[in-house]
């Protein structure tokens, strides 16, 4: 049967149809999609983890348990999964385990555009790469017989393009997979200096014959090829995988290819066979030139990253404009002749805080107060922008709580009465705990400000160990936020309503100028949670507004600033439509104009 | 394209909650029905807070990239002006701009920090070229329809009557696509739309 699916959703569709039992991820854009899709296939057991190192190994447990298993993350997610990717490299694995992580050219949803592609070649693992939807339900199939085969985790990298693009996808019925038996082998599953020293041999061995495998096609399910040439006119050859290979297909026309579905590790017998005389060999690769050195190494003559840029997204237009030198359309001179783009200036349409998100009042209140933030990612992250304009750093999951410490210890206690760190719930539990604990151990006096706003927000509403239910939406144990923040010793701890402007304000006075560490839970569900409930909004009173801005100050875009044409002064005014009657913006206006209104 | 043709190549831009997603869906949907090869790409994540959505659609006997090139842009679907302005730039010689005539100010706007430009429909209709601009209140139809959220569907239905695929294979589309309780609503705006008062010429 022929569906539209995303990339995604065929991943999901390919871990059904290959027996997998177990999944784990945490979300991360562009990935999610992977895990809420096998939560509707009732025989795969899932579960969202804390955080994406914790995931793969619940996934590495269960196939060193016998079953195959998936764990799905962003490419950042792979970072903090790191430590057990790299030894499982070594011990392998029983049921067949495949992790997918999807990297974000372009940094659609993401602080960074690492390329995954050197996670294969620095833990010594296969990585595969499909180039569309198809290809996401194929490759996973082939991800598994190769895992098994070879006993080894597989890697399956994606881009923003392949998730999140819907393709035509054929699938199949699923596998019956029988659990395998599990054997107790410290050898094998004990990494020890000794047994790790021997195991290092065997990935190495291992990676050689995966050469060969994937030289000949071997071990693969019937119908899936991952290294393909396409013949074409002989004289120009272009080397490519993934969306890349996609975008080079648009720019080039008929030229011949080499595909590769494997990117690591590369076919070193047809690379050599498919470059010889060809007048031009192109290696068309997004992010890094990971191809193209390991193929120039090889002593091919091939041209890459001197005409191709090593940032951003690598699309069609800019990949036709860096080797042809000229764009696609019939229409780019005329529309440019036209009134003239230059002409009118375009506003851009920055992603904000929802009207009542509960975020706001807190940035509002730290830039009053003038705070240095240490910030950290989520929804919240947005709160750098104008006009809350509150944050002062955003690196990874968990870092504020660990960089507030670190200022502190710079630049001495007296920093830390003007310096907070915000984390949301999600990523508190993710990894901010330990940065907790360590500035708790090590005698900070920071105070974190934990946003609860009862799930994962950025990413579409996940649910974590805090909401008290599980990926299915069943109830499960909750983790008690007040109770982890005791328990790792915090002393001071208050949990406050973040639209009681005045009362978080005194909060935070107290708890930066205490002389020991303090968190702050500010509580309030996600105002996209809450939709459907009928709340009173609010009206300006133009005989009282003064048009003093002072509501402007939290950036709602619900309060809106009116001009008739050629009018200076403006007026106030409410959209109704995007009003949810949060009263922040009752609360800043000296004059008393915002007046609460009965919906 | 240049080396595709034959590949129509569809642009839904307009903003987060405008049910861009939805419509893509049924467009993509519907090509399939049809026996084209389809590929549409999605926004997620950040973009959604508020800020621009973009959607493509491509189909035709063998779609390569998800995306469309600057220029190659055969129909352009803006559910808002703003947006429409905004990628106006990608249509073809002769292609065809469908313009919602709403208007949602962006927070640089709202804050009094920028002017929303008057006379987008004006601009676009320049800037077309030899392309064709049809602009009609999208949001009024779908007040009429029972709910101001099937706007998207309203713009779906009138994009639909210019691209190669029957009036039944778009209403099956939708059945497939839209949540049983929402369908009846769904064919009124699609149908209001497919009819909507607008040159006839097909591609």
């Amino acid at each position: 049967m022929k569906e539209l699916m995303l990339g995604n959703e065929a991943i999901a569709r390919g871990a059904y149809e290959a027996g997998v039992t177990v999944a784990t991820a945490y979300p991360g854009t562009p990935s999610t999609e992977i895990t809420e899709t096998i939560s509707r296939y009732e025989e795969i057991y899932c579960e969202w983890a804390p955080n994406e190192k914790v995931a793969l190994e619940v996934a590495a447990g269960a196939a060193v348990g016998g079953a195959r298993a998936i764990c799905a993350m962003k490419h950042v997610g792979l970072n903090v999964a790191a430590d057990p990717l790299f030894t499982l490299s070594y011990t392998g694995i029983n049921g067949g385990l495949v992790i997918v992580v999807a990297d974000d050219p372009g940094m659609h949803s993401s602080q960074n555009e690492q390329d995954s592609r050197y996670y294969a070649l620095a833990a010594k693992l296969p990585m595969l790469e499909p180039a569309d939807a198809q290809e996401c339900r194929d490759y996973i199939l082939a991800a598994f017989a190769l895992s098994e085969e070879f006993d080894t985790p597989v890697l399956v990298r994606l881009s923003t393009r392949v998730a999140h693009t819907r393709g035509v996808v054929e699938t199949g019925e699923r596998q019956a997979v029988p659990l395998r038996d599990y054997l107790k082998d410290i050898g094998k599953y004990v990494m020890m200096p000794a047994m790790a020293r021997k195991r290092h041999e065997v990935v190495e061995e291992r990676m050689a014959r995966l050469v060969e495998a994937v030289n000949t096609g071997a071990y693969l399910p019937a119908g899936v090829r991952l290294n393909r040439v396409e013949a074409g006119d002989g004289k120009t050859a272009v080397i490519s995988s993934g969306i890349a290979y996609q975008y080079a297909r648009e720019v080039f026309g008929e030229v011949s290819y080499l595909k590769l579905g494997m990117v690591h590790p590369l076919p070193e017998k047809l690379l050599a066979g498919f470059t010889r005389d060809r007048e031009k060999v192109y290696v068309i690769e997004e992010g890094g030139a990971f191809f193209e050195t390991q193929i120039k190494a090889l002593g091919i003559k091939v041209t890459g990253k001197e005409v191709l840029p090593a940032t951003g997204e690598l699309l069609p237009g800019l990949l036709r404009e860096k080797i042809f030198g000229h764009s696609a359309g019939d229409n780019v001179e005329e529309t440019k002749a036209g009134t003239g783009e230059a002409e009118v200036a375009i506003p851009p349409r920055p992603p904000v805080l929802c009207p009542g998100c509960p975020h706001r009042g807190v940035f509002y209140v730290l830039k009053k107060l003038g705070l240095t933030v240490m910030g950290d990612i989520g929804c919240y992250t947005l709160g750098a922008l104008p006009p809350t304009g509150a944050l002062d750093t955003c690196v990874c999951m968990g870092a504020s709580i660990g960089m507030l410490h670190g200022m502190e210890k710079a630049r001495g206690p007296e920093f830390a009465k003007k310096a907070v760190a915000v984390i949301g719930d999600s990523t508190f539990i993710h990894s901010g705990i330990t940065g907790l604990v360590d500035l708790v151990y090590n005698k900070g006096h920071g105070t974190v400000i934990i946003l609860d706003n009862n799930t994962t927000g950025m990413t579409g509403h996940q649910h974590h160990p805090g909401t008290g239910f599980d990926l299915r939406g069943e109830p499960t144990n909750r983790l008690d936020l007040v109770q982890v923040a005791k328990a790792v010793g915090v002393r001071r701890v208050q949990v406050i309503d973040p639209f009681a402007l005045a009362e978080l304000e005194k909060a935070v006075k107290e708890e930066v100028a205490a002389e020991e560490p303090s968190v702050i839970i500010a509580r309030r569900p996600c105002v996209l949670l809450d939709r459907g409930k009928t709340r009173d909004l609010v009206r300006v009173d133009e005989e009282k507004c003064t048009f003093c801005r002072r509501c402007l100050a939290v950036g709602c875009p619900a309060v809106v600033v009116k001009r008739a044409p050629g009018e200076k002064k403006g007026r106030i005014v409410i959209d109704e439509t995007l009003c949810t009657g949060c009263m922040l913006c009752v609360q800043l206006c000296p004059f008393g104009a915002i007046e609460r209104v009965e919906r | 394209m240049v080396a595709q043709e034959n590949v129509y190549n569809i642009i839904l831009a307009g903003v987060g909650g405008q049910g861009i997603l939805f419509a893509a869906r049924v467009l993509g949907t519907a090509a399939l029905k049809k026996g084209f090869d389809v590929k549409v790409s999605e926004v997620h994540g950040m973009a959604q807070r508020g800020g621009s959505v973009v959607s493509y659609v491509r189909f035709g006997r063998q779609v390569f990239a998800p995306v469309v090139e600057k220029g190659c842009c055969d129909l352009l679907v803006a559910f808002e002006e703003l947006e429409g302005l905004r990628w106006v730039d990608h249509l073809r010689a002769g292609g065809r701009v469908i313009l919602n005539r709403q208007r949602i100010d962006p927070m640089p706007v709202i804050s009094g920090k920028a002017e929303y430009p008057e006379e987008i429909p004006e601009i676009i209709r320049l800037q077309a070229g030899s392309g064709e601009l049809v602009d009609l209140n999208a949001l009024a139809i779908a007040e009429e329809c029972g709910s101001l959220r099937t706007v998207n569907t309203v713009l779906l239905g009138l994009a639909a009557r210019f691209l190669p695929v029957e009036e039944e294979v778009w209403l099956e589309a939708l059945a497939e696509v839209a949540p049983a309780r929402m369908l009846e609503m769904n064919r009124q705006a699609f149908l209001r739309g497919y009819r909507y008062p607008a040159p006839a010429s097909q591609w």
